[in-house]
């Protein structure tokens, strides 16, 4: 536990450069490439900010990694090649959009799968409790029911 | 002395936290009515004794107490008199203690106003919530004791942090306690009818107005918190999918989907046990974010200090109450009677509808906020989710949420007709395709999704209109309809504006989020540089002196059409202690969108005409959000002052008789 | 509304409390963040020496036979400061060759950093831009990496070596790669 604490505390220790709102960062003349290159710095990481990306970071490092986004752009790499390139530094950790694969296929999935179970868990419980059929009396009922809706309905509600 | 009668009245307050915890459910169990009645006395006597406790760490910060180690921490006798009263929750210890005096707080005023519940029921109720205030008060005892001396006192303090001395952070945190704490009350209100065995519709008729209060309460906090990273951050984001803001959006989720479900358990007497499941996640969600906050388990930028053994206790308590209550659940839903059966095209199905998609919605933030903490746990090498993921996650689910938002109002109870619905709704049918298709055209297919979140917001602002107008016939008779409408029910208007205030949401973050110009640019005094249409001239740069920082200070001239529009002045402040560096943006909130500068650093050598670098932008609809969020709030206060609530009081009480 | 489902929400709360058990009590820095160079080849950049007229980085510096230690630091970085004295004993004690890496510095501030402190380097290059830093997927100062004979990054030590780090992380770490 102690050990965690030291750590913990060399965290506040490690030292970043002073921050700065640099601008010597050029936007790429074809304005098709800035806007690629753009789109691209929104998904990069921070890496000394958390949680942020490098589009709208002052850190030193997002600013340098903008520089080098736009430079290799530049060269002629497409974004999937910028991309792998940041990813063969800095691992997969530097992606604000984990890629599609196996062991993110649970985080991809999780919207889709979710609603598939509970629309799974709707049809089962409709097909393991099937209403009971209904008496003669109840029919008539609900039959008186289902007009004064309709009636409800047609008439204007205030 | 005060520190020490403060410390004395947290004791106190642990004490009777204790005995309220215990006394009136004895008291149930014998039946003996003067036990049971002991509950209001001390819900209220523990609301003082903390009130008193954080009055005393209050004074402690008004004077910069210094032999206190949180003031000394956290304070600073140079900080404007506003921060030092806020500073009182800024720190780890005093936001716990503020906690738990919201927690007290709501639990008299349940004593208070509850006097139309049923004195047992009552009674189970402050006694889940005396337990739940005697964790936090235990916690803050044990690891976290806000009025810990120190000795020798040191003669000043270390500061707060100056990002977080702003107007709107100073009330951000209270106002989010009062969403996350008020769910303790659906929360308490679910235990003790899992205890009872019986959920009615009158105990959805009174929980929803807590669920109603703890939901503007934290709709309006997690818009404090936006508009706070808008303005401070210096980058015009308002929402970075960082793990806290998600720790404030999951319990606001649940609380959504709380307050549409309690009205099917009220009107149908139907969705009994899936309610009494959201409002224990709801509050279980605000009792997570706590832990993710203070533990240290995730990195965030808002986190508090972190200390493993704090989050081992908190962990501890979260595990209890969420276990325990979860088990309960588990043990008695299935004994609670089912309810009403309803068709498929009825205003119960397009509710479930609404439910299932927010609380999907919901188990989706929570899997990618932890999902690197699963992939971690399993081995794998480090990844990040960030606003990619979720924003994905957002259209997958919210779009569809959004079209039936539209609908739902307009379907019946029990059996509705689509073909009613859609002829009432044609109207917003036609307006938002022919924006969508008018914007893929304009913008020659670039802006698809744009289109479609225009499309979206539209749909929704109008088809909320539409359902108003409908209802006071005003179709049929303009001038009689307006009549009606003053005597609608406030329930019914204030859904309508809520829904409408989304809508308007919808619309500013599209409109935001696609055509914000922004131009990086380097300037000596008297250059001009263009950012969406407006003229930005840098006139002059100067330092100025503030209470606690010295600051450099732009001043731009903003023209459109050769005419002065505005003038900004960004500055970027350095504080003393810390030492640290901020950016004032300069933000001027026009009709069609905000103007938004900031500077940055001098470029080379500080002459007369130094260069300076600048960050320009315009950012249209900025405005949208807050109105948007604010129109959601008053619907919901609106919906709070519906006869309904008082008429569902009398009803309880002639109950109760 | 009953079945087996009702314990569901529990059953995934639990699994939820498990996790974060075992990630409160596991040893874990949450900002810290693994290397993704370790088990690969060094990256071979050619930089310049921090003295005037000194030898520069060359590739062949990687591919001694013997692990080296790649050092990144900076005068403007207080936790480097700290983590010096683990240097200078590296050096001396443990005659490990290093190499320093001034990040983002200035020639003379550097150079006046290790006139004052020691200087504990077989050889001091320097990334006056971090573009060599960004080549190591460095993210700040300090950090540490050991290469093997061949080149191959063994291990990468992240933030200050203080406290034990040296006798219980660095070392072996040297040791293995030999």
């Amino acid at each position: 536990m102690k050990h965690l604490l030291a750590r913990l505390m060399l965290v506040a220790a490690f030292a970043l450069p002073a921050h700065a709102v640099d601008v010597d960062e050029v936007p790429l003349d074809d304005p098709a490439k800035e806007a690629e290159a753009r789109d691209l710095m929104k998904e990069v990481r921070c890496l000394v900010c958390q949680n942020q990306s490098i589009e709208d970071s002052d850190a030193d490092l997002a600013r340098d990694l903008r520089v080098i986004i736009r430079e290799r752009m530049a060269a002629g790499d497409d974004t999937d090649q910028v991309k792998a390139y940041l990813v063969e530094r800095y691992g997969d950790w530097v992606l604000l959009k984990p890629p599609v694969a196996g062991r993110t296929l649970i985080l991809w999935g999780s919207p889709v799968l979710i609603l598939l179970l509970v629309a799974a868990g709707l049809l089962l419980r409709r097909r393991a409790a099937p209403p009971p059929p209904l008496s003669a009396e109840e029919e008539a009922k609900l039959k008186a029911l289902l007009e004064a809706a309709e009636a409800d309905e047609k008439e204007p509600r205030g | 002395m005060i520190a020490e009668a403060g410390h004395f009245a947290l004791v106190i307050a642990t004490i009777l936290a204790l005995m309220a915890g215990i006394v009136p459910p004895v008291g149930l169990k014998r039946r003996d009515m003067g036990l049971i009645a002991l509950a209001d006395s001390f819900a209220v006597a523990q609301f003082l004794m903390v009130a008193i406790a954080f009055a005393a760490l209050m004074h402690g910060f008004i004077v910069s107490d210094f032999s206190l180690k949180v003031v000394a921490a956290n304070s600073h006798t140079a900080k404007p008199m506003l921060y030092k009263v806020a500073g009182t929750w800024g720190n780890h210890e005093g936001s716990l203690l503020l906690w738990v005096l919201i927690l007290t707080l709501f639990a008299s005023l349940v004593s208070l106003f509850g006097r139309n519940l049923p004195l047992t029921f009552r009674a189970r109720v402050l006694s889940v919530q005396a337990l739940l205030s005697l964790g936090f008060l235990l916690f803050i005892l044990v690891t976290s004791n806000p009025f810990e001396r120190l000795s020798p006192a040191p003669l000043e303090g270390n500061g707060l942090n100056p990002l977080l001395q702003d107007p709107g952070l100073a009330f951000h945190p209270p106002m989010l306690y009062l969403g996350y704490v008020g769910l303790s009350v659906a929360f308490s209100f679910a235990v003790a009818a899992l205890i009872e065995r019986e959920v009615t519709p009158m105990w959805a008729r009174w929980v929803r107005p807590w669920t109603l209060a703890a939901w503007i309460f934290l709709t309006g906090g997690i818009a404090l918190g936006s508009w706070w990273a808008y303005y401070e951050l210096g980058w015009g984001g308002w929402w970075f999918w960082d793990p806290v803001e998600n720790a404030s959006f999951m319990p606001w989720l649940a609380a959504s989907a709380l307050l549409h479900s309690a009205i099917v358990v009220e009107k149908r007497d139907a969705l009994k046990s899936w309610t009494i499941l959201l409002a224990i996640v709801a509050f279980s969600f605000s009792l997570l974010g706590t832990f993710l906050v203070r533990s240290g388990v995730i990195t965030s930028v808002h986190a508090f200090a972190v200390d493993p053994t704090r989050g081992i206790f908190i962990l501890g308590f979260l595990a209890l109450v969420v276990g325990a209550s979860l088990t309960l659940f588990a043990m008695r839903a299935p004994s609670l009677a089912p309810g009403g059966l309803f068709g498929l095209v009825s205003r119960e199905s397009a509710l479930v509808l609404n439910n299932i998609l927010l609380a999907t919605f919901a188990a989706v933030v929570l899997i990618g906020t932890l999902y690197p903490l699963f992939v971690e746990a399993a081995g794998g090498a480090q990844i990040s989710v960030g606003a990619p993921f979720f924003n994905y996650a957002a259209l997958v689910l919210m779009s569809p949420l959004i079209v039936a938002l539209g609908l739902g109002p307009l379907l019946a109870w029990k059996r509705g007709r689509l073909s009613r619905a859609a002829r009432i709704l044609l109207p917003a049918l036609i307006v938002a395709a022919v924006v969508f298709v008018g914007t893929v055209w304009a913008t020659a297919g670039g802006y698809v999704m744009s289109a479609f979140g225009l499309a979206l917001g539209l749909w929704l602002i109008v088809s909320a209109k539409l359902e108003i107008l409908q209802r006071i016939r005003f179709f049929e008779g303009p001038m009689a309809g307006l009549k009606r409408l003053v005597r609608l029910p406030r329930a019914a208007l204030g859904m309508a504006l809520a829904h409408m205030g989304l809508g308007v949401l919808v619309l500013a973050i599209t409109i935001s989020e696609t055509w914000t110009s922004e131009t990086l640019t380097v300037l000596s005094p008297g250059e001009t540089a263009m950012a969406g249409g407006y003229e930005f001239t840098l006139d002059k740069v100067e330092p100025v002196a503030g209470p606690n920082y010295a600051a450099v200070r732009g001043t731009l001239s903003v023209r459109r059409d050769g005419e002065l529009v505005t003038v900004l002045t960004p500055e970027d402040r350095t504080f003393g202690d810390p030492v640290m560096e901020t950016t004032e943006a300069a933000i001027r909130p026009l009709v069609t969108g905000d103007l938004y500068a900031v500077i940055g650093e001098a470029i080379g050598p500080v002459a007369a005409d130094g260069r300076w670098s600048l960050r320009l932008y315009f950012k249209p609809a900025i405005s949208g959000l807050w109105l948007g969020t604010l129109m959601m709030m008053a619907g919901g206060l609106l919906s709070l002052t519906d006869r309904r609530a008082r008429v569902g009081a009398a009803a309880a009480r002639e109950k109760a008789a | 509304m009953r079945g087996p489902w009702v314990f569901l929400p529990l059953a995934a709360f639990v699994a939820l409390v498990a996790l974060m058990g075992a990630m409160l009590l596991g040893d874990r820095n949450p900002a810290e963040v693994d290397s993704a160079l370790v088990g690969r080849a060094a990256p071979t950049l050619t930089l310049y020496a921090l003295e005037p007229g000194g030898e520069p980085l060359v590739p062949a510096d990687l591919r001694r036979g013997v692990p080296v230690i790649v050092n990144f630091f900076a005068s403007w970085c207080v936790p480097c400061r700290a983590e010096h004295e683990s240097l200078m004993a590296l050096a001396g004690e443990h005659k490990v060759q290093i190499i320093g890496i001034a990040y983002k510095d200035k020639p003379a501030a550097a150079r006046a950093f290790l006139e004052e402190l020691g200087n504990p380097y077989d050889k001091v290059v320097l990334d006056e831009s971090g573009r060599a830093g960004i080549e190591w997927g460095v993210s700040g100062v300090p950090e540490t990496f050991v290469i093997d004979g061949d080149g191959m990054v063994r291990y990468r030590h992240w933030g200050p070596v203080v406290g034990d780090a040296l006798e219980t992380r660095l070392l072996p770490a040297v040791e293995a790669a030999r």
